[in-house]
Order: C-alpha cells, then sequence, then structure tokens
C-alpha cells in the first residue's frame, strides 16, 4: 500500500532546465486544452466565426491590390497575377503579426490564471500561436481557391513550405515571447506592438514585390527576417519565377533563431517574478 | 515516517513601487529614469531619487513541517502572509529563501473556477478546468458524472456558463476542484461560497479528503469551517509563525491576541462621519471601582460601555460574550432584558448628544472558570443597521478560587447552571 512518493523541492533560484522541460512535457495536456479553450472561443465568439477567417485576408488583398497595382502602378513577379502575389505574402504576415501580437498580449490577459495555478508559463505564448495557426490554414484554402481561379498550379519547390512556415512560426515565437515578457514589466508595451505591426506591415514586402528592393540594400532589408520569409512564400507557393536572395534569406533565419533563444532566455528570466511584478 | 512537507527558513520579499506615488512601471519611466541618471552624472544632483524602493518581508524565516493526512488550518488577519504561503507552495511564486520539499502530487485550490469561460458550456469547463487544476483527461472522463452529479447541472451541461446562476457557476466550479485526487491539497477560502445546504456538501468532501489520508492545508477567517476540517493549526503575524499545535489552541490563541486583558479597551476617534460609535468597553467586578481582568467565579459584575453619540438618539446597545475560541455563549441586548420587554415597548438606550455612559450588570455570573472575550455593537433602533460593531475585544478570566472545588477543565468555556441539584426519584 505504502510507497514512495517522489520528492519535490522548491527553492530560490531553482533554474534546472531539465526539470523545466519535464515540467513542459507534464504540462502538455494542458497546453492542448489552452489552445483548444481559445480556438473554441475566437469562433464563437465572432458572429462572422469562419466566415469572419475569410473576409480579413480578402479585403487586405482587393485594397492592396488597387492600391499597389493600379494606383501605385507596380509590377509584379514575371506576370503573376498580383491578387496572388499578394495573398502569398499575406499567408505569413498575417500568421506572424496575430501570433505576435497574441503572444505579446498573452500574458496580460491570462494574468489571473498566472496568479492562481503553476504550470510552465510559457505555455501560454505558444498556445496563442496555434490558435492564428488555425486562421493560417482557413486562408490557406483561399489561397488554393484563388490559385484554381487563375489557373495557376504550384510546382516543386511547394515541398519547402514546411520549412517556411516555421519560420514565420520561430519569428512569431522569439518576438512574442521578448514582447509577453516586456509586458509584464511596463505596461506600456501593449501600445507599442500594435505600431510595430502596422509599420512591419508596409516595410514588409507584403504589397510589393521584394525584387523592387535595390542590391545594395538588401543586406538591410534582411534585418527584417519577415521579409526574406515573405520570399520564401511567395517562392514556394508561386514557383520559381520568383527569385530568393540567399544571402538575405540566410541572415534573416540567424536572426530569427536569435531572437527565439535571446527571446526564451528572457522569457525564463522574467517567469518567477511574473506573478509578483504583474 | 517522514513529513509530506517540510517548509524550511522560507522568507519571500516583495519590493513595492519604486516611488511611492507608482502603482506600476512603463518602459517610458524607465528611459526617462535612464536619461535622468545620465544627466545627474553630470549635473552631479543625487541619485537617490530614482531607484528607491521599498522592502517587505511576506514572510520571515517559516518552519514548519506536515505528516501524511494532517489537516492543518492556516490563521491570521489579512496581510499576514497566508495566501504568500499557499502561493508559494503551490508553485506560483518563487520563495527569497529557504527550502520545501514536497513528497506527493499538489494540487492547490486558490480560488473557486480558476481559467472558467463564460462562453464554453458546463462540459467544456469541466475539462479545461480539470485540466487547469493538473487533472488528465483521462481522469476527467472517469469522474465526469461523479462531478456533474455533485454539481446538480445534469440540464444545464451544454448550455454557456455565461447563462448560469451564480450558484450552479460555483457548484460546478467546487465540484471539479473537489475531485481532484492529490496527495497534497492547498485550499484558499474557497468554501464561503454557494448556498448552506452546498456549502454543507463541501464541508462534508473536504473531510472526506482529509480522512482518506491526504494532507490538507486550508486557510480561512472562517473560524466555524476551520475548526470542523483541520486537526492542526498555524497562525500567522505578520510573517512569522506566532503559534502551532491544535487547531484547538491556535484558535483559541487567535481569539485571545486580539482582544485586550487589561479589563478595559479603549477605541481610537478617527473621522468625525458617525452616528454613534463606542469609545471604550470595561470590565468591573461588583463591589469594585477599578477594571478587572479577572473575576472570581460566580462573581457579579458590570460591563460600562461608553458611547458618543453626535445626536440626540434612541438605540439599542448589545453584549456578546464568547468563550475562547470565538464561539458567542451569549449576547445581551438592551431590547431584551431589564422589566418586561414587549415588541412593543422595545427598550431603547437613550443617548444624548457627545459622552453616555452604561453599565449593564450582570447579578448571576455562570460563567465556568476560563477566558471569555467581550465584544459590543450599537444597532439601531429596530436593530436593522449597525452604528459600530467592536466584536472580541476585550478578555477576562473567571478563575474558581475555592481549592475544594472540582471543575472538569474540558468544559471551560461553558456556562455553570450552578442552581440545580440531582435527585433520585
Amino acid at each position: 500500500m505504502k510507497y514512495e512518493q517522489p520528492v519535490f523541492i522548491i527553492e530560490p533560484g531553482r533554474r534546472t532546465d531539465l526539470h523545466y522541460w519535464r515540467d513542459i512535457w507534464r504540462f502538455r495536456e494542458l497546453f492542448f486544452i489552452l489552445s483548444w479553450r481559445d480556438i473554441l472561443v475566437r469562433y464563437k465568439q465572432t458572429l462572422l466565426g469562419v466566415a469572419w477567417g475569410l473576409i480579413r485576408p480578402l479585403t487586405t488583398i482587393i485594397i492592396f491590390t488597387v492600391v499597389f497595382q493600379r494606383l501605385a502602378g507596380l509590377p509584379s513577379d514575371k506576370n503573376i497575377p498580383y491578387p496572388l502575389m499578394i495573398l502569398a505574402a499575406l499567408l505569413p504576415w498575417q500568421l506572424f503579426a496575430n501570433s505576435f501580437s497574441e503572444a505579446g498580449m498573452s500574458l496580460v490577459s491570462n494574468a489571473n490564471l498566472l496568479s492562481k495555478v503553476y504550470f510552465p508559463r510559457i505555455i501560454i505564448p505558444v498556445s496563442s500561436i496555434i490558435v492564428n495557426f488555425v486562421d493560417f490554414i482557413i486562408s490557406a484554402f483561399i489561397l488554393a481557391f484563388l490559385m484554381a481561379w487563375y489557373g495557376y498550379t504550384p510546382d516543386f519547390h511547394l515541398i519547402a513550405l514546411p520549412i517556411f512556415i516555421i519560420l514565420t512560426c520561430a519569428a512569431a515565437l522569439g518576438t512574442g515571447l521578448w514582447f509577453a515578457a516586456l509586458n509584464i514589466r511596463y505596461r506600456d508595451v501593449r501600445y507599442i506592438v500594435p505600431f510595430l505591426i502596422q509599420v512591419g506591415l508596409y516595410v514588409s514586402p507584403v504589397g510589393f514585390s521584394s525584387s523592387l528592393i535595390p542590391d545594395k540594400w538588401r543586406v538591410l532589408y534582411s534585418l527584417n527576417p519577415m521579409a526574406s520569409v515573405i520570399d520564401g512564400f511567395r517562392w514556394a507557393i508561386l514557383g520559381g519565377g520568383v527569385s530568393v536572395n540567399w544571402l538575405q534569406f540566410s541572415i534573416s533565419t540567424l536572426i530569427i533563431f536569435g531572437t527565439c533563444v535571446s527571446g526564451f532566455l528572457f522569457f525564463r528570466h522574467v517567469e518567477k517574478s511574473i506573478v509578483d511584478v504583474m | 515516517m517522514q513529513s509530506v512537507i517540510s517548509v524550511e527558513n522560507i522568507s519571500k520579499q516583495y519590493v513595492i513601487g519604486r516611488r511611492k506615488d507608482e502603482s506600476f512601471l512603463t518602459l517610458r519611466d524607465e528611459i526617462c529614469s535612464f536619461f535622468g541618471k545620465a544627466k545627474s552624472l553630470f549635473n552631479r544632483t543625487s541619485l537617490q531619487h530614482y531607484g528607491s524602493s521599498e522592502e517587505f518581508w511576506a514572510l520571515k524565516d517559516i518552519s514548519f513541517q506536515a505528516w501524511q493526512g494532517d489537516r492543518i488550518g492556516i490563521i491570521g488577519k489579512n496581510g499576514a502572509g497566508k495566501s504568500t504561503l499557499l502561493k508559494i507552495l503551490s508553485r506560483i511564486t518563487e520563495p527569497t529563501s529557504g527550502r520545501i520539499s514536497l513528497r506527493g502530487r499538489v494540487a492547490s485550490l486558490l480560488e473557486v473556477g480558476t481559467g472558467f469561460h463564460p462562453e464554453l458550456t458546463g462540459r467544456e469547463n469541466i475539462f479545461l478546468n480539470g485540466a487547469i487544476l493538473g487533472m488528465s483527461r483521462a481522469e476527467i472522463k472517469t469522474k465526469f458524472d461523479e462531478i456533474v452529479a455533485f454539481a446538480e447541472v445534469e440540464r444545464f451541461l451544454d448550455t454557456p456558463v455565461k447563462r448560469y446562476s451564480s450558484g450552479m457557476y460555483v457548484r460546478l466550479a467546487f465540484s471539479v476542484a473537489a475531485h481532484l485526487e492529490p496527495e497534497i491539497l492547498i485550499v484558499d477560502e474557497v468554501l464561503a461560497v454557494g448556498d448552506l445546504q452546498f456549502q454543507k456538501k463541501c464541508l462534508g468532501k473536504m473531510q472526506q479528503v482529509g480522512n482518506e489520508g491526504r494532507t490538507v492545508l486550508f486557510v480561512s477567517h472562517n473560524m466555524g469551517t476551520i475548526r470542523a476540517l483541520c486537526n492542526k493549526g498555524l497562525y500567522l503575524i505578520e510573517g512569522n509563525i506566532h503559534k502551532t499545535g491544535s487547531i484547538e489552541e491556535v484558535i483559541s490563541a487567535y481569539t485571545l491576541h486580539h482582544a485586550s486583558n487589561k479589563g478595559i479597551v479603549t477605541f481610537g476617534q478617527q473621522n468625525t462621519d458617525f452616528v454613534a460609535r463606542i469609545l471604550s468597553i470595561g470590565v468591573i467586578s461588583a463591589g469594585y471601582t477599578n477594571y478587572a481582568d479577572t473575576l472570581p467565579f460566580q462573581a457579579p459584575f458590570t460591563v460600562e460601555v461608553i458611547i458618543e453619540s453626535n445626536n440626540e438618539l434612541e438605540a439599542v446597545v448589545g453584549i456578546g460574550i464568547s468563550n475562547s475560541i470565538g464561539e458567542i455563549i451569549t449576547t445581551l441586548h438592551s431590547v431584551e432584558i431589564g422589566e418586561e420587554p414587549t415588541i412593543e415597548k422595545l427598550k431603547n438606550l437613550k443617548f444624548k448628544k457627545g459622552i453616555n455612559k452604561f453599565y449593564l450588570n450582570i447579578n448571576s455570573n455562570i460563567l465556568r472558570p476560563g477566558t471569555y472575550i467581550i465584544g459590543c455593537t450599537i444597532f439601531s433602533r429596530s436593530l436593522w443597521q449597525a452604528f459600530d460593531d467592536k466584536p472580541n475585544c476585550i478578555t477576562f478570566e473567571v478563575t474558581n478560587h475555592n481549592e475544594n472545588r472540582y471543575f472538569d477543565e474540558r468544559q471551560s468555556g461553558m456556562v455553570f447552571l450552578s442552581d440545580s441539584q440531582w435527585e433520585n426519584r
């Protein structure tokens, strides 16, 4: 009947990483359930439900096509239909922007939960990325439909798409972790995030092709990691007609990786005092 | 036998604000403060304006142990560190120093219905809340019917909980929590929910948890609940352990600690916005003029209440006498005592504007030897409203001076109906 229970030790500054990863594994069900909750709530709460996932990208495509192609007269790559070019970029951009802003706000909006129950706090920002992934899948159906409409078939480059999806999520996770942690400490960070996203939309090649950027600015341009990821998406979906600057791509990947690692470390550093500061 | 919970020298420090007027910090302030510092380096002005912070020890050097099956009630005033202790034990926050070892799975219930989402249905919330409290999906599935039956919400399982009545909501939330099966259960003041009948049901469930050999740590301000649930107590004052021991001893220390034992207690006068208020309460042994903290067994005594009234007023003054664990033994309201009180002609006391002195003569003292606590309340004429309430604020001892007389110590705190005889018919 009596058996030895495992002993758990609580001590200040106990930061054994092995322990942390084991905890994350132990709380994996909570992670799924929190993601499931957010997905359920998102599609229950909005009157339009799934339709909302369709309306947002469609409106943006129409506006961007009118503004960038018709009014500004910007060229498309190798005669790819302009709406396709925009949607192929909008897909990763929206995945990134929504995940980043929601992950950044996630700790604050779950403050009550955090102050009442223990679990590895990293579950919260990560699960908000999962939720936006569902939106991403819905938008992907629009893209498939639009491609069929234009009679445009993707080629073998499509195999590389998962790499770019992972990079998008990683970029969102890295920045999201940074801002989630900053948000706990500084309450005005929440006003910075929408501003950054708004600027990012125009700085990244969403409404136009990055082939418009002169070569001498390319390295500077790659400091915005989303620029390369968006190029990669166009390359994978719309085929070889789109050119990819591989130097730019490697720099961006390194930056994304660096953001992720530093974001994780910073998050871990702040995590211990989250409840006390909040 | 090994202890299930072993807490060694736990301390927790909070740093409150950088400057007093600042409730939270913004990035803007941080940047300004950075430039401020840089500037002050050149100006050679004082740096102390920045970074001055107040330290506050919520817990200081707490050590205790709990064994399997212990049900420990944690008692203390607000801010004594009870919640901080529970938060550290449930790993929500880290201690500043010290060490805790826990043997077994810990579940903490610091709030009823943590994570409940109003848009989700009862069924969905059971899974959500269960997972948040640390149950696995399989575990929730096997207990699902039990949880629903306990909460009595079968008919509304597929209704979003935002449409639930507050009673249903609380019942469902508690029911999920009640079906946790950890080795160590940590509970913060959550039983004071729902209607009386459901509270009893919860209390029964909690007692059952204790009897199953689990270790329970329980915080509440309700001494009745604590006494019913716990077998041991831990009394915290300002982050220090003041007393540990059996729950009766600890509750008694708590109730006595807050009362004066000098035979008189006076109250400060803070605001001017009052109808009538109690200035002091004193106990006087009959035949004496001084205040007394001890009274001989069966000796009559007088309770003096000094009241300041803002106007001429008719009101009711009530005295309550409690035993050392805070249970009220008797109340003596001005409307109930005296000569033939009737409903039509209640005996209100007449207050004049200014200072009023009232004396309640207790002629037959039937309190057994022991410690008692007096509190006083001023009610409006029809008892609708309390103008002032000072519960459990002064203690006195009833002592037995006759050495030959036998008293069962365990009966202290009870009344003694002395004018009685046993008879064999």
